[in-house]
């Protein structure tokens, strides 16, 4: 798999600077012992490490959610839940996997790796990063306490559309508005955490164009986010006063309009989903070169592309919209916008390809992941074009086609991504080679469940099925039970991962070199594995 | 492929004059279908349009991909090349899917400002949606009427077998007339819900206290079928939309009988008020209306659903109010999602169903309501 060889001293020669500092950075290890290491630490890769775990587990809540709501469509008729419950769980789910899942995940690796790979010594602003982190889980204690309400949580699904979540819902939406809000304030301070980091710490000689596209695509990333949660916190704060202190925003009858709120919705939640995508382009542009033993082919114009999708995100969110009832000069606007997104991203679908063209490539676990990435990602990309289509849009708009659309650019694209960057850099965090065997396994059986979960989802889609729906017509049956089946294998399927975490943070498993991977390049890969507790104390000068 | 078998059955149990059969179109498992009109099959043609192309795109980039997998593999003894950039091949594969897009863009923008021309309709449907049905008021007419859901509660509770149309049946369907432009004003009375029937290409948000347009010209008679496709609350899945398109002719037919039905209905109304109904008809009929207009949030058991609907059974409304009772339902309750059903039920349905709520589930008052009752409190009497 990788050379295998415990050596520390030899890989300092190759950072000016950076002499003996094995031994300098083991002197500095005063890791604090018990909960309060947790609670008080102001330790990146500590932060890093809650963010993944929290993350994790968030993942397997919102999953347990999608169990259910597979269960119920497992066959037509209702079986086991009510409509009101269902429509909970939809609307849970999806607020727990964006919120709580993916963007959590993301903003842990960011901690873990930033300062490694641009040679800081910390984030720069390593209490509000505590503080950023602990809020979280907060929040999403009150919004699971929502659910055991009278009347139960929100149910007006997690893009919340007014009057459903204003006039019509129950008064758990109070909890919902709070539990965003302090989301929203984690977001930002995280994503201000990872702008000053960059602008500031990068170590002489690391230069813009020559920071990992990782550290690229999260500094845009971090931008979106700061432009755009505060969006997210005038929308939630338009509903709660809209509910309870006598505000029309969306009332028509005080002069205000539903559609409104789609629009302020979707000019955070299109942004948002780059969120959730672009520091996956990142990862997967680290991971490609590294078993291809190639650099990466066009690197500027990935950071061009990863800019353009950025700014292109801010004018396309009407697409979410077009049955809303728009004039059809804003439908072409939005539609050729949206398809003009396709591509920059397709930029980077060719670079990553042309990457691996004449490399020497080698198939560990993270580089599987990230070709499953790039052919699932791409189906999603596809059918992302196909609903930019205005009029065909009309059809699909609502239905499963958009289902699985957005759970390919989702699970199989960020959520894949994140696994692969797990599995890329874990070794490097424990110092130990994770169980390759469970690793196939997970491999294996996340992808074929998972196609057989999403994929059929654009036939019933295209068929003509509605999402949100917790019943449906009797020529929706056979392919909803393959769906289900698929649902349950794959969340079976991240148990085979937690079992692995697992023995991984108990350090169990062969030791690994420094540079772990033999074609892995970069600052993080030169300082010994494990990753001392505080690295580069003084810079690296980088050449 | 059991829902192809093609139902009279169901024409049969709907309010039209005649026995439809389901026209012969072809719906398909895994597919858009072409649908009925001229954009439908546009629209079916620009979906298949893309299809083909993303597939396109999809075996070229995944055939590069897996040859290179193939050949460039560490275990063959490749020795990597080292180029990372190659100015020519990058403007290509920037400027040759921008020409694509065009290519896509302009047959697409085409149909759309075809579909979005509601210009000169030939007649013209008013739709309403509420939690959770439809309701049909026919402009150039004197029809109007609300369509809900016809499929029994205990098919949905797994109790009796699910009909072919499961969930795709409504006790009065949308009569429209082949081969005219018929315009769709939609909109809602309580949150967004959107009508959409698949074989029109036909799918428009019903915002609250906005209008808007879509319009169809169906060609071939028939029965189609839709879903409401925004997300309105709890009962999102279970407001189908039924279209039956007639012949003009027929359609013409139709209508006359609609409006004399709604003559014969309004004297009738006239009529009861003068007469008092007697306490077991009253149940009889009040117990029907309950279940196919108020069991959907206050539950059949009268009981609701804590916190999001209240319970009937016990309330002081139903036990002692009754002026209050009756206008609860007449004219519902502002700022909540309790409905005004003065104009969607008649006197008789109304006093039958408080007459209900009044004695059913241990609320025994022994109070009976009749039509005049109701018509006081609705003439503000």
């Amino acid at each position: 798999m990788s050379n295998v060889a415990d050596s520390t001293a030899s890989n300092d020669a190759t950072l000016d600077g950076h002499h003996g500092d094995a031994h300098h950075d083991d002197h500095h290890d005063h890791i604090p012992k018990g909960i309060s290491r947790w609670l008080l630490t102001t330790n990146h890769k500590d932060i890093g490490t809650l963010y993944l775990w929290f993350a994790f587990i968030m993942f397997l809540v919102g999953g347990a959610m999608a169990m259910v709501i597979r269960a119920e469509l497992f066959q037509p008729g209702m079986q086991i839940v009510d409509p009101n419950f269902f429509n909970q769980m939809t609307t849970v789910h999806g607020l727990i996997m964006v919120f709580g899942a993916v963007m959590p995940a993301f903003t842990g690796l960011a901690n873990w790796l930033i300062p490694m790979m641009i040679g800081a010594p910390d984030m720069a602003l390593p209490r509000m990063n505590n503080w950023s982190f602990w809020i979280l889980p907060f929040a999403f204690l009150i919004l699971l306490s929502s659910l055991f309400m009278e009347g139960g949580g929100p149910s007006f699904g997690w893009t919340f559309y007014a009057p459903l979540s204003t006039t019509y819902s129950n008064d758990s939406t109070g909890l919902f508005v709070f539990s965003v809000h302090i989301m929203g304030i984690s977001s930002i301070m995280g994503a201000i955490n990872v702008i000053v980091t960059i602008f500031n710490m990068r170590a002489p000689g690391m230069t813009w164009m020559k920071m990992p596209l990782f550290v690229w695509t999260w500094l845009i990333t971090a931008f979106l986010l700061i432009a755009v949660m505060p969006v997210l916190a005038g929308a939630v704060t338009m509903v709660l006063t809209d509910k309870y202190f006598g505000t029309s925003f969306f009332d028509a009858a005080g002069g205000g309009d539903p559609v409104m709120f789609q629009h302020i919705f979707w000019f955070f939640g299109h942004p948002e989903v780059y969120i959730m995508i672009l520091p996956a382009f990142g990862i997967i542009s680290q991971i490609i070169p590294t078993f291809s033993r190639k650099p990466l082919f066009g690197y500027a114009s990935m950071v061009y592309a990863t800019a353009s999708i950025a700014l292109l995100s801010f004018i396309v969110w009407a697409h979410h919209m077009f049955t809303t009832g728009m004039p059809y000069q804003a439908e072409i606007f939005f539609m050729v916008a949206t398809m003009l997104i396709s591509v920059p991203t397709g930029v980077k679908v060719f670079n990553w390809v042309a990457t691996m063209w004449r490399g020497s490539m080698t198939f560990e676990i993270p580089m599987m992941f990230a070709i499953a990435f790039v052919v699932l990602f791409t189906i999603g990309g596809l059918s992302g074009l196909m609903l930019a289509i205005t009029p065909v849009d009309f059809q699909y708009h609502d239905t499963y086609f958009v289902v699985a659309h957005f759970h390919y650019v989702l699970v199989t694209g960020a959520v894949f991504s994140i696994m692969a960057a797990v599995y890329y850099w874990l070794p490097k965090w424990t110092g130990k080679m994770f169980d390759i065997t469970l690793a196939k396994w997970h491999f294996w059986c996340s992808l074929i469940s998972v196609n057989v979960l999403f994929f059929p989802m654009h036939f019933v889609g295209l068929a003509g099925m509605p999402r949100r729906i917790p019943d449906y017509a009797l020529q929706f049956a056979d392919f909803n039970k393959w769906i289900s089946i698929g649902g349950f294998a794959f969340g079976l399927s991240q148990l085979i991962f937690l079992a692995l975490l697992i023995k991984a943070c108990r350090k169990q498993g062969e030791p690994v070199s420094d540079q772990v991977w033999d074609g892995a390049e970069g600052l993080e890969w030169e300082i010994p594995s494990p990753a001392p507790y505080h690295t580069f104390d003084t810079p690296p000068v980088v050449k | 492929m059991r829902r192809l078998a093609k139902s009279a059955l169901t024409a049969c149990m709907m309010m039209s004059s005649g026995v439809y059969a389901e026209a012969q179109q072809a719906v398909s498992d895994i597919n858009l279908r072409p649908g009925v009109t001229d954009i439908s099959s546009q629209v079916y043609d620009l979906h298949m349009m893309m299809f083909a192309i993303c597939v396109g795109i999809a075996v070229l980039v995944f055939g590069v991909m897996f040859i290179s997998m193939y050949l460039h593999r560490k275990s063959r003894g490749v020795k990597p090349a080292n180029f990372h950039e190659n100015v020519k091949v990058e403007i290509a594969w920037t400027v040759v899917p921008f020409i694509i897009l065009i290519v896509m863009a302009i047959p697409a923008a085409k149909t759309l400002i075809a579909m979005e021309d509601t210009s000169a309709p030939d007649m013209t449907v008013l739709v309403t949606g509420s939690q959770w049905k439809w309701h049909y008021k026919y402009m150039d007419s004197d029809v109007e009427y609300y369509s809900l859901l016809a499929t029994r509660r205990e098919e949905i509770e797994n109790k009796y077998d699910k009909r072919d149309n499961y969930l795709l049946e409504v006790d009065r369907p949308l009569v429209i007339p082949t081969g005219q432009k018929v315009r769709f004003l939609i909109t809602s009375d309580d949150v967004i819900h959107s009508w959409w029937v698949p074989d029109f290409a036909v799918k428009k948000d019903a915002n609250p206290g906005f209008i808007n347009e879509a319009w169809t010209r169906v060609n071939e008679p028939g029965i189609y079928r839709g879903q409401c496709a925004e997300l309105c609350g709890k009962d999102h899945g279970f407001m189908p939309i039924v279209v039956i398109a007639k012949e003009p002719a027929e359609y013409a037919q139709w209508v006359s009988e609609q409006e004399e039905m709604r003559a014969l209905a309004r004297e009738e109304e006239q009529r009861l008020l003068a007469m008092n109904m007697d306490m077991s008809e009253l149940m009889a009929e009040g117990e029907r209306v309950y279940n196919a207009v108020c069991a959907g949030c206050h539950m059949p058991n009268g009981e609701g659903l804590p916190g999001v609907f209240p319970a009937i059974k016990g309330s002081n409304l139903a036990l002692n109010d009754m002026p209050g009772h009756i206008d609860i339902v007449l004219n519902g309750k502002t700022g909540t999602a309790m409905q005004a059903f003065g104009n969607m039920l008649s006197l008789k349905e109304l006093a039958a169903v408080v007459t209900y709520q009044r004695n059913a589930w241990g609320n025994n008052t022994g109070d009976v309501v009749q039509p005049k009752d109701v018509n006081a409190i609705a003439k503000g009497e």
